[in-house]
């Protein structure tokens, strides 16, 4: 059955899109506006009122007052409440957008971070009065060293690509430290990567190499050795990959690296399959970043800001950006920073004599200096530590196979109706392509625009960009099957569709508020203000 | 779709051999694949390219990509009319929407350059991967 356009889809967002369709597209805010209407009234002022301009230069003073919106209180709640219930977020329906890791984020986490203690702190506070704070992210530093095989973590940098600079500026001063920054002038992806890699390698200076991928979606192991000189500096790689696949070969292409003096980077915004079941340290990486806002379970996609902490072996620990949340005991003096105390109990809570102390590390030589204003985003830091601390080493194992087992139930559902590139068993997300419906003029964006009409949020489309036509699916754990199968049968009713009514799809949304919009023309041509 | 008296590289670009200039765009394929283009970010007249290295970068609504310089040489006009018209690249790939001249620096380089049907083999070849 093909859902009608008054929307009679799978669930309650359905009918609340019927809703919103019914009510039409809301007025911008400057359309409300009623001259002389007004949302506020002050108190009359106690202080003699001074001269505008006295106190401005007159080349600085405004001819014609700006173009507020006059409006009432009423008009800014009901104006603000109504667009964000036409907003839609993983608090609202299944959003399946590959390598982005849209799982439902707990609102204990919410709770915790908002606690006027965290939330309350200001950055310039003494480290006397922050010790919660900075024992919460040297916890932090310790679990994720855990989890990624790494030696030392830095928590400074505020999202994914943040991460991915501030590991190739460690490599960087790495190999200049070791007098070989000049001879090291390459980067190596492979044709797969998330496009911040060679963005990122880029910005550092780097030259990218692209290497291709194998058969079975993998480095290709032969063109990696013709590439692969002591001009390269590091590889940089996702594994599992972005088609979901986990690179069998990994060990053999850290060795192939290393040999050639080469550093291993893992762009970690595919950790969630992997979690408590392998890790980068061991495969062989020397710096990897995680997306705390995607595998940590902090909302991000507009719902808030990233986190990308940094870990690296021991080799690159000098390096780290300052400053790095350390540990001193209070009996032995020793300094701690690195991992070797992961995992041997919590240190105790009374702040008395002999109690550890938590400082923040700026003495490091050969760091490579400050990637962020004050310690990064604390609030995420406190969110992924309270999810890392409910589920434990065994829950976030759990999550990682339930993240797996999902991706490949939905897969396998799909499979008779969707052209798979790389027929395997995937990971956390998979790839399929619109290849057989494109024989009936129906494309990947088609196909996109029409789950919307299911109450869906679209899958990543037209990446990776190895693959024609690609629709990117990322479930993750926090979906019931009753979800996954509702969208699967979605997908299903549109490939039938695609062979029965294409013009339908190329309609497609016919539930939302606004149908189909005239993307081109919006890029070509943008109207950036009102 | 691969006029025959064009020379084209594996990267998706066409030359168009006048003399010792080279006039240059992208296939009628390679549009198809970018789908729709909105943005050109294009060389400088006078810029020194050499073969392989990166022409101009080009924005579609699906990806953004690089044209690479089919010969080395010096950029010698530039089609300014993209910067207002992209679109001129997906309507019309081997006349308005050329993308650059250069005056080719090393003519052995024109060797190293496909013919229509060997072009046409490639793409044939592409299609049956993923």
């Amino acid at each position: 059955m093909i859902i009608e356009p008054e929307g009679l889809g799978p669930g309650v967002e359905s009918r609340a899109m019927a809703q919103n369709k019914a009510r039409g597209p809301e007025p911008l805010i400057s359309e409300l506006s009623s001259p002389g209407r007004k949302g506020y009234s002050l108190p009359p002022m106690d202080v003699e009122a001074g001269r505008l301009e006295d106190l401005i230069p007159e080349a600085y003073l405004r001819k014609a007052p700006p173009g507020l919106p006059e409006v009432s209180e009423v008009d800014v709640v009901r104006h603000f409440i109504r667009l964000s219930q036409k907003n839609y977020g993983v608090d609202v329906g299944f959003y399946p957008l590959g390598s982005c890791t849209m799982k439902y984020n707990p609102k204990v986490n919410e709770y915790l971070a908002s606690l006027p203690g965290f939330m309350s702190l200001h950055p310039y506070e003494p480290e006397d009065l922050v010790q919660g704070a900075l024992e919460l992210m040297y916890e932090l530093q310790q679990y994720l060293c855990e989890i990624g095989g790494m030696d030392s973590v830095s928590l400074q940098p505020a999202a994914g690509a943040h991460g991915e600079l501030t590991g190739l500026l460690m490599i960087r001063a790495y190999h200049e430290y070791r007098g070989e920054g000049q001879k090291r002038t390459r980067v190596i992806v492979p044709d797969s990567a998330h496009g911040t890699n060679p963005a990122s390698a880029a910005f550092c200076g780097y030259k990218v190499v692209e290497v291709k991928s194998d058969d079975r979606g993998g480095v290709d192991v032969r063109a990696l050795r013709e590439i692969m000189d002591d001009s390269v500096a590091a590889l940089m790689l996702t594994n599992p990959n972005t088609l979901g696949l986990f690179d069998e070969n990994i060990v053999e292409v850290a060795e192939i690296v290393h040999e050639k003096g080469g550093l291993l980077y893992y762009d970690g915004a595919n950790m969630n399959a992997i979690m408590g079941m392998a890790r980068p340290g061991d495969m062989g990486f020397d710096v990897l970043h995680f997306n705390l806002h995607k595998t940590f379970s902090t909302p991000h996609g507009g719902g808030g800001p990233g986190s990308g902490p940094v870990g690296v072996k021991k080799a690159l620990e000098p390096f780290l950006p300052v400053p790095v949340v350390a540990r001193r005991d209070a009996r032995a003096g020793d300094v701690q920073t690195g991992n070797e105390q992961a995992g041997n109990g919590r240190v105790e809570d009374s702040r008395g004599e002999g109690a550890p102390r938590y400082f923040l590390d700026y003495d490091r030589p050969l760091s490579i200096g400050r990637v962020r204003s004050f310690y990064g985003n604390f609030g995420v830091m406190v969110k992924a530590y309270a999810y890392i601390r409910a589920l434990g080493a065994k829950g976030l194992k759990e999550a990682s196979e339930a993240a797996v087992i999902a991706a490949n139930y939905v897969l396998s559902r799909l499979k008779s109706h969707y052209h798979v590139p790389y027929d395997r068993h995937c990971k956390h997300e998979f790839v399929i392509s619109a290849k057989n419906q494109m024989e009936y003029g129906v494309r990947t964006s088609d196909i996109a625009k029409a789950l919307l009409d299911y109450g869906f949020h679209a899958p990543t489309i037209y990446f990776p960009l190895i693959v024609k036509e690609a629709i990117m699916v990322e479930p993750t754990e926090t979906e019931s099957k009753e979800t996954l199968d509702a969208f699967c049968e979605a997908l299903i009713e549109i490939a039938d569709k695609a062979r029965s009514d294409p013009e339908y799809l190329h309609q497609a949304p016919h539930t939302t508020v606004v149908g189909r919009l005239d993307e081109v023309t919006a890029a070509r041509k943008p109207k950036l203000r009102w | 779709m691969y006029p025959e008296d064009l020379k084209y590289t594996e990267k998706h670009e066409w030359v168009r051999l006048e003399g010792n200039r080279a006039v240059i765009g992208i296939t009628s394929h390679a549009q198809d694949q970018l789908g729709a283009i909105v943005g050109i970010g294009l060389p400088q007249v006078g810029d020194v390219v050499e073969q392989g290295q990166e022409l101009a970068d080009i924005d579609s609504m699906k990806t953004a990509d690089v044209i690479y310089a089919p010969v080395s040489g010096t950029v010698v006009e530039v089609n300014k009319k993209l910067e207002e018209h992209p679109e001129l690249i997906n309507d019309d790939p081997y006349g308005e929407g050329w993308v650059a001249v250069i005056e080719i620096s090393n003519e052995e380089e024109i060797g190293s350059l496909m013919s229509a049907e060997e072009y046409r083999a490639l793409v044939e070849e592409g299609e049956e991967g993923h």
